[in-house]
């Protein structure tokens, strides 16, 4: 099989169980168990997906959202990156970090919230400062495995080469860490991902995918909340399938350093 | 080319590291471009000692020079080949791993690229400089290894089993090729191994090692014309010589 043929047949397998689950989602919502504007047809949520794209608001409410999402994303990588390098290089650095670690990453970014709406007020500080929260741990706890991962015969083999730290550093142990900084990084994403539409619900006004969902609650919009579900749900997708998916393709499985699944 | 001296170096405590196989009062003089072979079995120190003289390892007693300068820590006056084929970085290609070294000694492009292609063309590798190891067979990631240590042009090369690893057939072709390129280079070479037919086929001298305490049992002098014929009686006769140094049955099979 091609490589053509390959990916085409994996577009149909994922195209085919999207359409199984529309369809069965199409049978519930037609038959009448439940009041139709609670559970809309997939052509009223169209309509409103298509109505929404076209007057700018979807699109201006998504940019939002992606703004806060990668404002706080970039901010959780250029603090996680180097917190995570520094506490595999440094006893001390860990020994302080870890537990740290340890104790806030389980706390759900959403119940940060409202105590950050005490102290920053509604808007973009807050939402940010959610993402930044609920990106940076994974990202530093990732990248500090994949340091302590590195392959000590690299070391040594760029240290005989006359490697000083700063080219060991960034020739050896970034490289060496990829993995896990990708790793890191597609965890993040997807935290923040998930943090900015539940930060948006309650601590913005009036733009984001999160206040559109909470907005429409008011005015019983259940076409309108689906709708925003499936950009979240599509944006989501893209990043992970094309942004993720390319940078490992031309990184860490181009070197071999992941392999693929077969069969 | 710089001649080795290895004077009464012991190493017997537990290093940070781990536990390391140790060497008690081990002293050889090595000649400028001589290739001497270190066997022992198991346990005799043979990596260690080779360790200490790569600077990775420091000794807890006596001292080691190469060209009458002390060794302290490594330096760029030796090159170091691994058994383990994961010695290559992954995220660069041949001709990546190959110019590492020279980008460490601040050799700006297009002079390094010119030497990194040249070692591997020395290696016989020309056809695959933009190969990622990964793509690379067991065999030839050693050939790259070996051209990577030789390219920042050290004196010394220091060589752990780099062949340990690869099936019979593959073994033959590198010795042959390694003899090639010391030919071509004059490297002096120290290389560990516990092959006794890959000393004999290699080495000008072959230092035989014992354990418990690991030191150096004898030395013998491989008198044969290169290159060397390793069916022929002569070759035979030094391996048996070899093995009955180590305590061998004569009558066993080299490993």
């Amino acid at each position: 099989m091609t490589k053509n043929q390959q990916s085409t047949r994996t577009l149909i397998r994922g195209a085919l169980s999207l359409l199984v689950t529309a369809a069965l989602y199409e049978a519930v919502a037609r038959s009448g168990w439940f009041p139709a504007v609670l559970l809309p047809t997939i052509p009223t949520i169209v309509e409103a997906l298509i109505a929404s794209l076209r007057d700018g608001t979807m699109i201006w409410h998504a940019a939002y959202t992606l703004y806060r999402v990668m404002f706080g994303f970039a901010l959780a990588i250029v603090v996680g990156l180097p917190l995570g390098i520094l506490m595999a290089r440094h006893q001390r650095v860990e020994h302080f970090f870890l537990p740290l670690i340890s104790a806030l990453m389980p706390i759900p970014s959403f119940a940060l919230v409202p105590l950050f709406m005490l102290w920053f007020g509604i808007g973009n500080v807050t939402t940010i400062l959610i993402v930044f929260y609920a990106a940076t741990f994974p990202m530093a706890f990732n990248t500090w495995s994949g340091v302590r991962s590195v392959n000590p015969l690299w070391l040594r083999a760029a240290g005989a080469m006359g490697a000083d730290e700063n080219s060991l550093f960034w020739k050896v142990i970034i490289p060496g860490a990829s993995p896990f900084i990708i790793t890191g990084m597609r965890q993040a994403f997807l935290r923040a991902w998930i943090g900015v539409v539940g930060a948006e619900m309650i601590a913005a006004s009036d733009w984001g995918l999160g206040w559109v969902i909470f907005d429409a609650k008011e005015f019983l919009n259940a076409d309108v909340m689906l709708a925003a579900l499936v950009v979240i749900g599509f944006i989501g997708f893209a990043f992970e399938r094309l942004v993720f998916g390319t940078l490992e393709r031309r990184t860490v499985q181009r070197w071999g350093m992941v392999r693929v699944a077969k069969g | 080319m710089q001649p080795i001296a290895i004077r009464d170096v012991s190493l017997n405590y537990d290093t940070p590291g781990g536990k390391v196989q140790g060497v008690t009062n081990v002293s050889i003089d090595i000649d400028a471009s001589e290739f001497v072979c270190i066997v022992g079995p198991s346990g005799c120190g043979k990596s260690t000692l080779l360790n200490i003289i790569a600077g990775f390892l420091t000794p807890a007693t006596g001292q080691i020079s190469i060209g009458g300068k002390p060794v302290t820590g490594h330096g760029m006056d030796r090159g170091v080949v691994f058994q383990d084929f994961a010695q290559l970085f992954p995220w660069r290609t041949a001709l990546g791993n190959v110019s590492f070294g020279l980008e460490m000694k601040g050799v700006a492009n297009p002079e390094r690229d010119r030497i990194a292609r040249e070692q591997l063309r020395l290696v016989k590798l020309e056809k695959f400089t933009n190969s990622f190891p990964h793509h690379l067979s067991g065999g030839m990631q050693q050939r790259v290894a070996i051209a990577r240590a030789l390219a920042y042009n050290p004196s010394v090369l220091l060589m752990d089993e780099p062949f340990a690893a690869l099936d019979a057939m593959t073994r033959d072709d590198m010795q042959r090729l390694l003899a090639d390129v010391w030919k071509e280079t004059r490297k002096t070479v120290i290389y560990v191994t516990h092959n006794v037919a890959e000393a004999v086929y290699l080495a000008d001298r072959v230092v035989v090692m014992s354990a418990h305490p690991g030191t150096v049992k004898t030395v013998m002098k491989i008198d044969l014309p290169r290159p060397r014929d390793p069916l022929s009686v002569e070759f035979l006769d030094c391996q048996k010589q070899l093995m009955a140094h180590l305590g061998h049955n004569t009558n066993g099979v080299a490993h």
